[in-house]
Parts: C-alpha cells; structure tokens; sequence
C-alpha cells in the first residue's frame, strides 16, 4: 500500500479499481461512442489509447496524467455525470488541465446530487506506481491510498 | 481572486440564482488554475463548439434551457461549429434515418436554443469562423471566451489574441458574464514556450502530421517552432494561414495545444523572438524519420485494413478559400493525367457556409463540380460518428478526424493520387 497526496478539485471520498491512463486522456474520443449508444459501462472508445481501449469507464478510478483533445471534453464530462456514467474520481498526475477542471466544476455546480471526487497534482511516481485493477481510497484532503 | 464589490455582489446573487451559479462556475475555474482577477471578453464575438442537437446532449439542453429561462443571455453575439448533418453528402437510406431520426432528433430544437442565447445568424456555423467570409476574426490582445480546440490554437497563435482552452459551456460562461478568469493563455507568463521544436526534415512537411508530432509531445505545453522559414517565409499570407490552421488543428486534437509560436512568422514571434522561450525549456528534434514513425504509429481502424474507400472527407478543419481554388486545380490535373473525368472515390470538401458562398461565384465551383467532389458544409466528425459510418472505409487528409473516428489517415498527395487515379 502506497499514499499519495494532491490536491482537491472536487471533493469527496470513494474506493474503486483503477484504471490507468499513461497517455493523455482524450475525454471525447474515450466517452463518446458509450455516451451515445447507450453503453452504461462507459467502455473506452478511444483506439490511440492502449492503456484504455476497451475498458470499462463508469464507476472506476480513472488515473490519468490530464485530458487533452476536443473542447467538448468538459461538456462530455458533465454529460457522463448527469447520465451517471461517470468514473468514480479522477486522478490527476499533473497539475489538472483547463477541460477536465471545467468538467468537473460545471457537474458539481449545476447538477444534484453528483459526486466524483478529482484530486490533481499526485506526481510522476503516482502514475508510475499505479495499475489497471488495484483499489484506490480517495479521502479528504487530497490523500490518495492505492494497494 | 480578486473580485469587485459588484462581481461580488452577483456571486452572491444579487442578480438571480441562475447568475450566482454562471459566476461562481467562472471563480471555481479561475481558482483553479490560480488566477488572480476576472478579465473583461474584449472580442466582438464569441465561438461556441456545441453546433449538435445529439441526444446523449440533453443535459446540455437542459442547462441551456435554464440559462434562456432566468435570462442569461449572451453578452456578444457568436458563431458555432458545423452542423452535423446535410443532404448533399452521401448517405444511405438507413444512414439518414438514424442521423434524422435518432441521432440529431433535436438538432431544429437546439438551434432554437442558440438563436435565443444569441447566434450571429443562420450561416454561422463553423469550426473555421476566423475565416475572412465568416466575419469572426478576433484582433491581437483581445480576451475571448471561445471553445473549440482548432479555432482556440488559431485565435492565439496566429491572430494573437488570448483565451484560454476553454471548454464547451464553459464557453458562453464566460459571455453571459461578460468576463472570464485570468490565467494561462491569458498572461505574458503562460505564453511563454516550454518547449523548443527545431524542425530538420528535407521538404516542407504535413501540416497535419507535423502538428500531430508536436501534438503528441507537448501535449497542452507551448512550443516554439522553428527551421519553417524556408517553406513559410516571414509572412503570413493565405497560404500560410491554411497551412497553419490544419497544422494547429493536428496539434490540438492529438494534444492539448492552445498556442503556439512559429519563428519569424506568427505575431507574438516576430515580436519578441526568442524572448518568449522560458528558462528549461525541453528539446524536440523532427526529422522525415520521425514524422514517418508517428504516422506509421497510427492505429488502422478499418475491419479489412485492404479496402477500398468507400468515402474520402478533406476539410477537417473547414477549408479556406484558397484551399478550395488550390485543390479544385490539382485534382483537375490528376484527372487529366490519369484521362479520368470524375475522382474514382466519392469524396466530400468541407468548408465554412461563408465561403462557400463565396467559392460559388467563382468560375471555380463549376469546375469542382466536374470533377464529382462533393462541396459541403457538414462536421465530417459528427457525421462519422455512428455505427453504420464508423464501419465504412473511409480516408481522410485530417489528423482531428483520424483522432476522433475510424476514418484512415492519408497526406494530401497521397489522398489526390487515390481519389484522381485509383488504387487502394
């Protein structure tokens, strides 16, 4: 078991399997087949993502270095939140970029009773340490517990 | 951050409910990237990237819907991406259903929604608004509020104007309030390059496979560009801009690139020069070698990788005016040379309504037309974006199309030779 600490953009605290991103998240290219044929798993669409493709989305902790691509992305991030669909926290290895920060402010601002906690700024070695399938406990305060 | 005794005043809803959420959305954003005050939208227009009446978008919708309700409307006038969907790109019976029926069902509906909340006009629908016959093009320095990956990275780097890489809805935010937080791609500081790309290749590289080399690099950093000069020169004519619209595009889509700086050619770099590299900056060399081993990298996403296409789209994003004239002069000489008269592949250019509009009154869309190309206003992104499109071989000069759909990356020349004289 291994902790890390970042900081809290939307707060909140979960325990789920991880999923790993090494590459930059592309938001839209991931979510938007299974946002619109109905796929409540939330597969990964996004063929330049390795790490991702085929993997279910929904429900799980999404670690990531940060989203890039479409500036549909904060908006497809909302949508996933309003459908339920979204992962259960994401988690940032780098400072969170302008997309993903927008997605998750517009959720928890404008929809009820959402929560995904989005924790940034975790380091390089959070990444590195992280795989596909462990159980990571979001607490308060950006502490961040992967085993 | 800093907020006035009247900015204040509205987050604490002094203005509404729905007011108080519009701005305490812009605050959280702005603390979150550690802003320091609001800025005023200083452009005449905004650009929104929200152009689809798509289904899965009806919390969108909703949002909207309560924003027109309470009032909040745009402060400026704005533009938004293509449609999705037009009859005059080919489609079957079944394809048109579900684009009509499922699909963009409430595509009339929404479009509705973007008059209230302050549409130019019926035409201005385009991701390439910043294109002369658009009338959206935003003056160095000016604060804007835009979405739209391809037209933000343009808007900043070739027109050096300053927004950040907002994000849909975040959008028209920022110009209902009127304001948006100052941060990143706002400041001096957040212009600067972070990265040095020194470009060694032999001949004038691919807009779209260089911008998708640096793309994939940088990710959403700013690089400064430089060994271009031979093939760009110093200014920044018609054919430089095209080049660096597709080329910003690539960068955008297959990173997270907002700005870039080319030297001696963009604004801010013919200004300040190698001023705006910052201490630490990181090193990308691009040689030929190593464009042909990104684009070898990319996935081949057609069931049977030997197909022949079914469908070509060039115009991701939209094609200029002189795009237009240019390839509608190429693909006539790849015709004669092959002794084809009609291109061997259906094939869709996509452009801005405004300069289609205009391209018709040239002697040129006649002879386009001759050719069989197929003049197009869509989102070839929305319109690829389905089940029965996405199982269609279909080949694209766009590296944001390849990025976001099945649809098989070729060069320009690559493309011409394919579509004017046959072979898969």
């Amino acid at each position: 078991m291994k902790e890390f600490k970042g900081r809290v953009i939307a707060p909140g605290t979960v325990t789920a399997e991880a999923v790993v991103s090494h590459s930059g998240f592309n938001t839209l290219a991931s979510f938007q087949g299974a946002l619109q044929f109905g796929d409540k798993k939330a597969t990964c669409g996004d063929q330049n993502n390795a790490d991702l493709h085929g993997k279910a989305l929904a429900g799980k902790a999404l670690c990531l270095p940060q989203t890039i691509g479409s500036t549909t992305g904060g908006l497809v991030i909302y949508c996933a939140c309003a459908m339920e669909r979204q992962p259960a926290c994401m988690l940032f290895s780098k400072p969170i970029d302008s997309l993903a920060a927008a997605g998750s402010i517009l959720a928890s601002v404008w929809l009820d009773g959402i929560s995904m906690p989005v924790v940034d700024s975790l380091g390089d070695e959070f990444l590195d340490y992280v795989q596909h399938g462990m159980t990571i406990t979001v607490k308060d305060g950006g502490v961040v517990c992967v085993e | 951050m800093y907020l006035t005794p009247e900015q204040q005043a509205i987050l604490n809803g002094s203005q509404g409910e729905t007011m108080a959420k519009v701005w305490k959305t812009l605050v959280m954003y702005g603390e979150a990237f550690g802003a320091d005050k609001m800025v005023p939208v200083t452009s005449t227009y905004n650009h929104l990237v929200t152009s689809f009446g798509l289904k899965m978008m009806k919390p969108v919708f909703d949002l909207m819907q309560q924003l027109i309700d309470a009032g909040a409307v745009s402060q400026q006038q704005f533009s938004v991406d293509p449609r999705p969907v037009d009859k005059n790109v080919p489609a079957n019976f079944l394809q048109n259903f579900i684009f009509k029926k499922i699909m963009y069902a409430t595509q009339e509906q929404y479009e509705g929604q973007l008059k209230q909340l302050g549409l130019m006009d019926k035409d201005a629908f385009t991701c390439a608004c910043y294109l002369d016959q658009m009338g959206n093009k935003p003056q160095k320095g000016e604060v804007l509020s835009w979405a739209e990956s391809s037209a933000v990275v343009y808007a900043n780097s070739v027109l050096g104007a300053r927004c950040n890489r907002n994000s849909g809805i975040m959008d028209i935010m920022g110009s209902i309030a009127g304001f948006v937080p100052n941060f990143g791609l706002l400041t001096d500081e957040g212009r600067k390059a972070t990265w040095v790309v020194k470009v060694q290749c032999k001949q004038k590289p691919e807009a779209q496979l260089l911008g998708s080399a640096i793309g994939m690099k940088v990710m959403e950093d700013v690089p400064y560009v430089m060994g271009m000069e031979s093939w760009l020169g110093t200014e920044l004519n018609d054919e430089n801009c095209a080049y660096l619209k597709d080329f910003g595009a690539a960068t955008a889509s297959n990173g997270a690139v907002g700005l870039y700086h080319i030297a001696n050619l963009t604004p801010e770099a013919k200004e300040l020069g190698e001023l705006l590299i910052a201490q630490g900056a990181q090193e990308y060399i691009i040689d030929d070698a190593e464009l042909e081993r990104v684009k070898k990298n990319y996935p081949v996403m057609w069931k049977n990788p030997d197909a022949k296409p079914k469908l070509c789209f060039v115009g991701c994003p939209h094609m200029s005016l002189q795009q237009l004239i240019d390839w509608t002069v190429a693909v006539e000489k790849g015709l004669k040379e092959s002794g084809n008269k009609k291109v061997l592949i259906p094939t869709v250019f996509t452009t801005a309504p405004g300069v289609k509009k205009e391209f018709e009154k040239t002697e040129y869309a006649e002879r386009l037309e001759k050719t069989g190309i197929i003049l197009s206003y869509i989102c070839p992104l929305m319109y690829m974006n389905n089940p029965l499109c996405k199982s269609m071989p279909v080949m694209t000069s766009s590296n944001k199309l390849r990025t976001y759909t099945t649809a098989r990356y070729y060069t320009e020349a690559e493309i011409l030779t394919k579509i004017t004289k046959g072979g898969n």
